[in-house]
This record gives C-alpha cells, sequence and structure tokens, in this order.
C-alpha cells in the first residue's frame, strides 16, 4: 500500500466497517430482544409450547402446533405448486427461448415479484377466494373428492387459497434462481450431450442433473420466503388455529398470527408467547435460508469460471 | 433391429416433442396469470379513481374520502427510509467487495443474505420495541425505520455484486499509480459501478414501497396529512389493507383504486430502470 | 448504457457527513426523549386514539363533524381492535383507547392511575343465518344459542330450535356455527350474554374477547365483514355480527328471547329499551355489561362501547381538548348516531358520564374550567 492517503484509508475503512458492522447488530439486535421478551413464555411453558395443540389466550394457554403445522402446510402447498411451474418457466429461458423471447419473459416474471403482498392478498380475497370457492375446489372435489385432503366444506377460504396465492409469489425467485443456476453449467456439456446425438430434452437433463443441488436450493429458498409471507396469508388463510386433514379447511400460520394478534396481546405472558412464535420463526427462516445458500453455493462455485456470456 | 431403433427414435423425438412443449406452456401460463392481475387491478381499479380520490383525506363511511395523505405518508417514508438504508447499505456493500475477503467479510456477507430472509413481520416488531415503545408512539419515523432495516441487506448485497463486476485490471492499474485504496474505491470503481449500484437502490426502493407489514405496528396510519414524524403515519399499503378488510362495498372499490396507484407506480419504476440500464439482474 | 441522471459527483467529505449524520440520528437519542409535543408549530392538536372496531364508523363520522367546529383539534382513530385500544391505553401509545368491554380489575390495577370508561354509544349483537328457505325470522333463546356453538344442537330440525319456532318448517340440515376468530368486543359481549344465562357455557367457554371455542365445531372468520361474508356465502350457517353490519347487509336477524321470556327484534328501539330499563343499576365506575336485561321490548344482547382515558391526563392542552370532543360526542354529537344504527346513551348514563368528564384533571387541577353543564 503507498504511504500516501494513508490517514485517508484509515477513515475510508473505518466508515466501511462501521457500516458492514451494523448489518451485525441489527441481527443480533433481533436476536437479543426477540430472546429476551420470549424467555417468560420459554420458562413457563418449556417444550411443551412447540406441541401444545390449544391456543387459548384468554387462559393463558398456548400451544404452538396449529400454527407451526398451518406455515409448513401452507408452504408445501406453495412449493409444490411452484416448483414444477419454476421448472419448466427456467427450462424454457435457458435452454429453449431465443434471447428475444427469453428477455421479455423473464423480465415479465421478475414483474411479478415487484406486486406487493398486500396486493396478492386483495386479489386472493376477490378474485382467487371465489375461483376456488365455485370452480377450481368444485372440480378437485369432483374429481379427488375421495382425498382426504380435498374433503371438507368449500369456502374459498383456507389453507388451500393461501398455499396458491403463495405459489405465485415464490414463483419468481424460484424461476430466477434456476434459471442462474442453469446458466451456470458450462456449455460444453450441452454440446457434449447434443453431439452423440441427444434430443434437446435429453440434453435438458444432463444439465438438470448437473444442476440438481442448485435447484435444490432454489426449491428451499422458496420455502424459506413462503415460511415467512405474512400479508397475503392473513387476508385469505380464515386465521383459525386448527390442524385438519381438508386443505380447504381454515388455518393459520405463524407470521399471519403475528400480524393479527401482536397489537392486541395486553397480557405480558401473551406477549411473550407471541414473540416465542416470532423467534421460532426467525430460526426456521434462518435455517432454511442456511441450507438454500449451501446448496447453491455448492454449483455455482464450481462452475464459476465457465459462467456464460 | 432397425425397426426397434425406430420407434426407440420415435419415442425420443415425442417426448422431446412433449417436454419442450410444455416448459413453453409454464411460462406462457405465468405471463398469462401476471398480465391478468395486471389488467383486472386496472379495470376494478380506474372505476373508483379520480383526481379528488388522490388529494382527498380518508372520510367517514358513505362520504368519499381519498389517498392522499396515504400517498404522502408512503413517499414520505420511503425517501426517509432510503436516506438511512442507501448510505448504510452501499457502504457496507462496498465493504464487502473492496475488504470484505476476511473472516469478518464472511460473517457479514452470511448476515446481509440472513437479514434478506428475515419476514419483514418480524422487522415490525422489533422496531416496535426498540423505537416504539421507548418514543411513547407510533410514528412515521419509526416506519422508515423499519423499512431502512428491510432495505439495507438487499442495498448491501447488491452493491457488492456491482462492484465485484469492474474489471480488477482498472482497480490495479490506479494502484500501481500510487493511489491510495479509498481514491480507487471512490474514483475508480464507485463510478465504474454507479450505474448498477443506482439500479440496485432503486429496485430495493420499489420494493419498500410495498411493504405493510413492518409498518402495522411502527407508522399505524392516520386519517390526516401529517408532516410530522413523531406522529402515526399513513402509507398505501396499509391503507389498502384497511380498506380490503373492511365490511363496506365502497371501501372495497377505493382499496382497488389504491392499488392501481401503489402497483403502477412500481411497475412503472421497474419497467423504467429495465429500459435505462438494459441489464439484466 | 449508463444512467446519466443517476451519475451525480458527490465529494467524499459530504459523503462522509452524511454518514455520521445518519448514524448519530440511528441511535436514537434526538429523539428517544422527545416525547410527542401536544401542539405542533401550526398549532394543532392532534388526538390520537385507537381501538374497537365496531364503533369505528361513529367514531370517524365524530372525528369529521368535531375537525369542522374546532378545525385546530385532529381527531385520529385507528380501528385496531378492542384489545389493541386497551393495550395503547396501558402502553401509553394513544391519547385514548377505545373498548367494546370494559378493562378487567387486573388490567386496571397494573395501569398504575386512575383511568375512566366513558360510555359512548350502544350497540347490539345480531345473530344471522343463511336459510334461504325460511322467510320468517328466526327465534332463539341463550340455551339453544349455546347448544349451537357447543355442539349439542347439530341439525336445523333439532326438537329444541322446533319448539321455539313452531311456526317455522326449519329444514333438516347440519348447522355450521361461525364465530370471530380474532380478539374481538362483539366475542366478549355475545359470550358474556351466554354465560350469565347458561351455566354450561360458563364451564366450558366463559366469557372473553377471543374464547376458547370447542375444537372441531364450527369455523371462525376474521371481522364482523369476515364472519359476515362467511354467513352469506354458507347456506344453514349462523353467526353473530354487530347490528350495523348486518343492517348494511340487509341479511336476516334472530328474535332473542330476554330475561321477561319474550322473543325481541335487533333494532335501535330494542336496544334503546334495554338501556333505559338498566340504567339505573349502572356501577359508579361505568363499567357495566347489560346483556340479559329483562323489561318489555328490551333486547338482550346490547352493550355499552367505551372510551379509555387517563383521569389526570399528562398534557394540560391535549387533556381540555380530549374532555372537549368527550363532551361533544356525547352531546351534540348525538345526532349523528342513529343513521348509523347506534342507540344513543340514555339520559341518567350521559349524567354520569358528565360528572366523569368533569373530574379529568391534569397537575392537580381540573382540565375544564369552568366545569361544563349540559345545556340543553
Amino acid at each position: 500500500m503507498p504511504q500516501t492517503g494513508a490517514a485517508g484509508d484509515k477513515i475510508f475503512r473505518l466508515i466501511l466497517l462501521s457500516a458492514a458492522t451494523i448489518l451485525l447488530l441489527i441481527i443480533v439486535g433481533i436476536l437479543l430482544m426477540m430472546v429476551q421478551n420470549a424467555l417468560p413464555s420459554i420458562e413457563r411453558f418449556g417444550l411443551g409450547f412447540l406441541t401444545g395443540r390449544e391456543w387459548k389466550a384468554a387462559q393463558n394457554e398456548f400451544g404452538a402446533l396449529p400454527f407451526i403445522y398451518g406455515t409448513i402446510v401452507s408452504s408445501i402447498i406453495a412449493v409444490v405448486l411452484a416448483v414444477p411451474l419454476s421448472l419448466g418457466i427456467a427450462i424454457f429461458l435457458v435452454e429453449q427461448a431465443s434471447p428475444k423471447i427469453a428477455r421479455p419473459i423473464s423480465f415479465l416474471i421478475e414483474l411479478l415479484a415487484a406486486i406487493p403482498s398486500v396486493v396478492y392478498g386483495l386479489w386472493a380475497i376477490f378474485v382467487l377466494a371465489p375461483f376456488v370457492r365455485n370452480h377450481l375446489g368444485v372440480f378437485l372435489q369432483n374429481y379427488f373428492g375421495w382425498l382426504p385432503i380435498f374433503q371438507g366444506r368449500l369456502t374459498g377460504i383456507g389453507m388451500f387459497t393461501a398455499g396458491l396465492v403463495m405459489a405465485l409469489m415464490i414463483l419468481p425467485i424460484v424461476t430466477a434462481v434456476v434459471r442462474d443456476v442453469l446458466e451456470t453449467v458450462p456449455q460444453a456439456q450441452r454440446e457434449a450431450a447434443l453431439a452423440l446425438g441427444a434430443t434437446q430434452w435429453e440434453t435438458t437433463r444432463v444439465v438438470l442433473g448437473n444442476a440438481a443441488s442448485g435447484i435444490a436450493g432454489a426449491i428451499v429458498l422458496g420455502l424459506g420466503r413462503a415460511i415467512g409471507e405474512t400479508m397475503a396469508v392473513t387476508m385469505v388463510i380464515g386465521n383459525s388455529p386448527r390442524i385438519s386433514a381438508s386443505l380447504f379447511e381454515p388455518a393459520n400460520t405463524i407470521a399471519s398470527l403475528l400480524a393479527a394478534n401482536f397489537a392486541e396481546a395486553t397480557d405480558e405472558i401473551y406477549l411473550s408467547a407471541l414473540i416465542e412464535m416470532g423467534l421460532v420463526l426467525f430460526l426456521v427462516t434462518f435455517i432454511v435460508n442456511a441450507l438454500a445458500k449451501l446448496l447453491i453455493i455448492g454449483v455455482t462455485n464450481r462452475a464459476n469460471n465457465t459462467r456464460r456470456a | 433391429m432397425a425397426n426397434l431403433n425406430l420407434t426407440v427414435n420415435r419415442r425420443r423425438k415425442i417426448t422431446n416433442g412433449i417436454m419442450t412443449t410444455l416448459t413453453a406452456a409454464c411460462a406462457v401460463f405465468a405471463v398469462i396469470v401476471l398480465l391478468s392481475i395486471i389488467f383486472y387491478i386496472a379495470a376494478r381499479g380506474t372505476a373508483a379513481l379520480n383526481f379528488q380520490f388522490l388529494v382527498d383525506t380518508p372520510k367517514p363511511v358513505g362520504e368519499g374520502g381519498g389517498i392522499g395523505n396515504a400517498i404522502l405518508g408512503s413517499a414520505i417514508m420511503t425517501i426517509l427510509a432510503s436516506a438511512i438504508g442507501l448510505p448504510i447499505g452501499i457502504a457496507a456493500g462496498v465493504y464487502l467487495a473492496e475488504l470484505g475477503n476476511g473472516w469478518y467479510g464472511k460473517i457479514i456477507r452470511f448476515v446481509a443474505d440472513t437479514l434478506i430472509g428475515v419476514p419483514s413481520i418480524i422487522i415490525g416488531i422489533f422496531v416496535y420495541a426498540t423505537f416504539v415503545m421507548p418514543m411513547g408512539r407510533q410514528s412515521g419515523l419509526a416506519g422508515a425505520v423499519a423499512l431502512a432495516l428491510i432495505m439495507i441487506p438487499i442495498v448491501a448485497r447488491t452493491t457488492e455484486e456491482m462492484i465485484r463486476l469492474v474489471p480488477v485490471s482498472m482497480r490495479e492499474a490506479a494502484l500501481a499509480l500510487g493511489a491510495p485504496q479509498w481514491r480507487v474505491s471512490w474514483d475508480i470503481v464507485l463510478p465504474a459501478a454507479s450505474a448498477g449500484i443506482a439500479t440496485g437502490a432503486i429496485l430495493a426502493i420499489a420494493r419498500i414501497t410495498g411493504e405493510t407489514a413492518p409498518l402495522l405496528f411502527t407508522a399505524l396510519n392516520s386519517r390526516f396529512y401529517n408532516f410530522y414524524l413523531d406522529q402515526p403515519m399513513a402509507s398505501l399499503t396499509v391503507q389498502i389493507f384497511n380498506y380490503a378488510t373492511g365490511p363496506f362495498e365502497v371501501e372495497h372499490q377505493m382499496a382497488w383504486a389504491a392499488t392501481l396507484i401503489l402497483v403502477g407506480l412500481i411497475l412503472l419504476i421497474n419497467i423504467l430502470v429495465r429500459f435505462l440500464t438494459k441489464k439484466r439482474f | 448504457m449508463p444512467i446519466k441522471f443517476l451519475t451525480i459527483k458527490v465529494s467524499p467529505a459530504a459523503f462522509f457527513f452524511c454518514f455520521v449524520l445518519l448514524f448519530a440520528s440511528c441511535s436514537g437519542e434526538p429523539f428517544g426523549r422527545n416525547r410527542a409535543a401536544a401542539t405542533d408549530s401550526a398549532g394543532t392538536i392532534n388526538l390520537q386514539g385507537s381501538g374497537a372496531s365496531f364503533p369505528k364508523p361513529i367514531y370517524e363520522k365524530w372525528a369529521s363533524e368535531f375537525g369542522k367546529i374546532e378545525p385546530k383539534i385532529r381527531v385520529d382513530y385507528q380501528a385496531s381492535g378492542s384489545g389493541a385500544g386497551q393495550k395503547a391505553v396501558l402502553a401509553k401509545t394513544s391519547d385514548f383507547g377505545a373498548s367494546d368491554d370494559p378493562m378487567s380489575d387486573e388490567d386496571l390495577r397494573s395501569a398504575g392511575a386512575e383511568i375512566l370508561h366513558i360510555p359512548t354509544v350502544l350497540g347490539a349483537v345480531v345473530l344471522t343465518y343463511n336459510l334461504p328457505e325460511i322467510k320468517k325470522p328466526l327465534k332463539l333463546s341463550a340455551e339453544t344459542i349455546a347448544e349451537i356453538y357447543l355442539g349439542s344442537i347439530r341439525k336445523w330440525n333439532d326438537e329444541r330450535l322446533a319448539r321455539d319456532n313452531p311456526e317455522l318448517n326449519l329444514p333438516n340440515a347440519d348447522i355450521l356455527p361461525i364465530y370471530r376468530a380474532d380478539s374481538s368486543g362483539t366475542s366478549a359481549v355475545f359470550t358474556d350474554f351466554l354465560a350469565k344465562t347458561v351455566p354450561v357455557w360458563r364451564e366450558k367457554v366463559g366469557t372473553n374477547k377471543q374464547p376458547s371455542w370447542i375444537t372441531g365445531i364450527g369455523m371462525g372468520a376474521r371481522g364482523n365483514d369476515g364472519v359476515m361474508g362467511q354467513v352469506k356465502q354458507t347456506p344453514n350457517s349462523i353467526g353473530y355480527v354487530e347490528l350495523t353490519y348486518a343492517e348494511a347487509n340487509n341479511v336476516p336477524m334472530a328474535h332473542i328471547k330476554n330475561k321477561s321470556g319474550d322473543f325481541i327484534e335487533p333494532s335501535l328501539e330494542t336496544v334503546t329499551a334495554a338501556a333505559e330499563n338498566s340504567a339505573a343499576q349502572m356501577p359508579e365506575d361505568l363499567r357495566f355489561q347489560i346483556a340479559d336485561t329483562g323489561g318489555a321490548n328490551a333486547y338482550p344482547l346490547a352493550s355499552y362501547t367505551y372510551i379509555l382515558v387517563y383521569k389526570n391526563q399528562p398534557d394540560a392542552v391535549k387533556g381540555k381538548a380530549l374532555a372537549d370532543f368527550l363532551w361533544w360526542a356525547t352531546h351534540d354529537g348525538e345526532r349523528f348516531i342513529r343513521n348509523l344504527h347506534y342507540a344513543p346513551l340514555p339520559r341518567d348514563v350521559v349524567r354520569k358520564v358528565e360528572a366523569k368528564i368533569n373530574s379529568m384533571t391534569t397537575a392537580d387541577r381540573l382540565v375544564l374550567r369552568p366545569q361544563k353543564t349540559e345545556e340543553k
């Protein structure tokens, strides 16, 4: 390093370092705040909190299980619906379409991510829920009604509609990551497969095989997004903490519980239980996102130097 | 033998045809869904939209009213959040790109990615505990801080990516000429990456304009035009949420009109950025 | 093509300055101490209120009309739920709270200062149902309502329902009871009525804003409109909502049996009658649930709704504005309430409210000097 400007360098580094440290402070602050406020609930209910099935704020009885169940099941619905679609789109964009078609389409799909959550919620209340009640749900009950998940009363408000709208919301991020992952697969592999006489789809399968862990990462990332989704879900899930086999029944998720009840909680132990729910949500999204990152990094590192233009 | 080969080949071709059609159909389906949402918003939104609606404050049910104060509130909180979030986010991004190869940089990068994944409702609760409780009331400032917290990690990561795209040769050339590192960063690297950083910043601004969950407990809402940061402040998103979940049909209409404004603005920003940069993100 | 207008030259020093400034402001120090001032530079007094969603239409109307008389006072009411209203008062994040059910003794003790309950209007909880074939109003008693929500009456043609409705041909269909899933003053009034009259309800569910519903019976919906919408969309369902919302949606409302044994149609008149009949029993602190009153023409599922304020106001200017607003709302404001399907306070109760408003203090002095008296 040159001697001149050493002082400037020091100040410059200090500014950058403190800015970076703010990020660390934020996350430590969030963790500290949540653990501190959740402590009364943790001490009082212990592990039973996570396995309890009854949430009765009036009797100070707090069981998180229906919310955990609702969060997991609605997110799985979202992932199951979004992933095949995302894979198809990403394959189409990277492997099939010419850049002239791929660019506008991938831009339009990114626009889906730009639409705010509350807008999806509004749309889901007035368009998607009636559609599920009058058409999609009726269809599923007619043809797949023997499955317990499609039985029960069809109101349009419930787990299924929430999963459906979340699927739409995670579609862009899953598509974008799968697309990036596919693009890191060396072009030479495609050329080799094609040279061996493989069809385009067979070539794609080779590419998919090579990108498998990255695609898994994209799926997990989508799961992470779905788990934390709040506004759209709280508007259509029905806010009823129950564990029911039917997907058409109302349910509730952790994030939706927090949005609806955090402002209402007067009791200290109630507030503490809610913040413990927040802590659970935080830890779950943390683990899921870390897992996604590990999976994606594996692929992109391997092919870092062979990135397509 | 030859016959068998032929059928296998035929099957391969058919599979190929089906699968390529299916993938294309996926893309077409997604685009149709997007367009149908946008057109639905446009159709429902324009019905209740007029100039008075854009400047009025909310009124008792049945007396009209508008979203003027909500537009102002969203603008104030977004600008303030950007004023807090952009410098910190960009500086943190520069740190990650220029000095972030050690263990500390790895931690910060990991923290930034984690923060991006934290549900925004949790950010709202955090700011409620650290800002609203000590201040004694919900306020526009608390809302802006919550939005800034959402913005910082996003801006940091896009900034880092953009700076890393700047060719190493540029940096080395300047350093070889004896320039101090901060001069190199400030005068060479940042300007070279500035278009990318600005694009990332604008997209982050568009993103926080659409946030609702972090504002519910922090900025609350207000029925009035409010220029004071220590008072509860209206926002378009919270107003849409209240109107959408209200019991009256007139309120639902206003929710659609407000949505048209919000979505129109956000999509416009995205499209503008796209055309101005002609870059993919 | 780089975007030209975005590449503004900023000197490093300016950037550094901005950064330091922000860093300082982010620590919260300049804002933390500075409690919201009573008035801003334009001399406007902001009164922040939050709480119950049931009186939202009338409070917004009052805020708007009061603003026309007193343009310097801005009353900003946010409907965030009765529980949130009580919390806002306890945490002092609002200048006044609003709640459909009175605060508990425990919460009042934890406040550390005296909180006044100011009743403002009366409303009613009505049972609405979706039975397209049935044209005449359904008749229900506390017992039959409780048994429906406890799951012991499961069919519409149950003989216990038939006994009260001999003239109706009730269908052989499953009843779907719909309840409020969120914390709600409406639920508090509804469960209070049932707990007062049906012992088994008191044991199994009790009285609460967020009652412990019997698992597997019925389904939850969010908000008055959520219940309303669910009932409208689901044949053979029944739900409870505020009178205002039922009137606005033009749905059938059950007649409910009161203490005197009469089936009473919910309306402004019958709610007013319930209030008049019970006004004499109003306790000193005005915390009063009037569910299950008797008397001719008295609807049993009626309730007061309250504004909650600290007796000793921390700020003289705000305290005066708040007292003025409360006085105006319970006097001149009365003429706006009938259009919105609320019932006015009985005269006797208005007298008691006057005494409460007059008793508000700030820094050991009365807020209202001279004390107000009724002009009429």
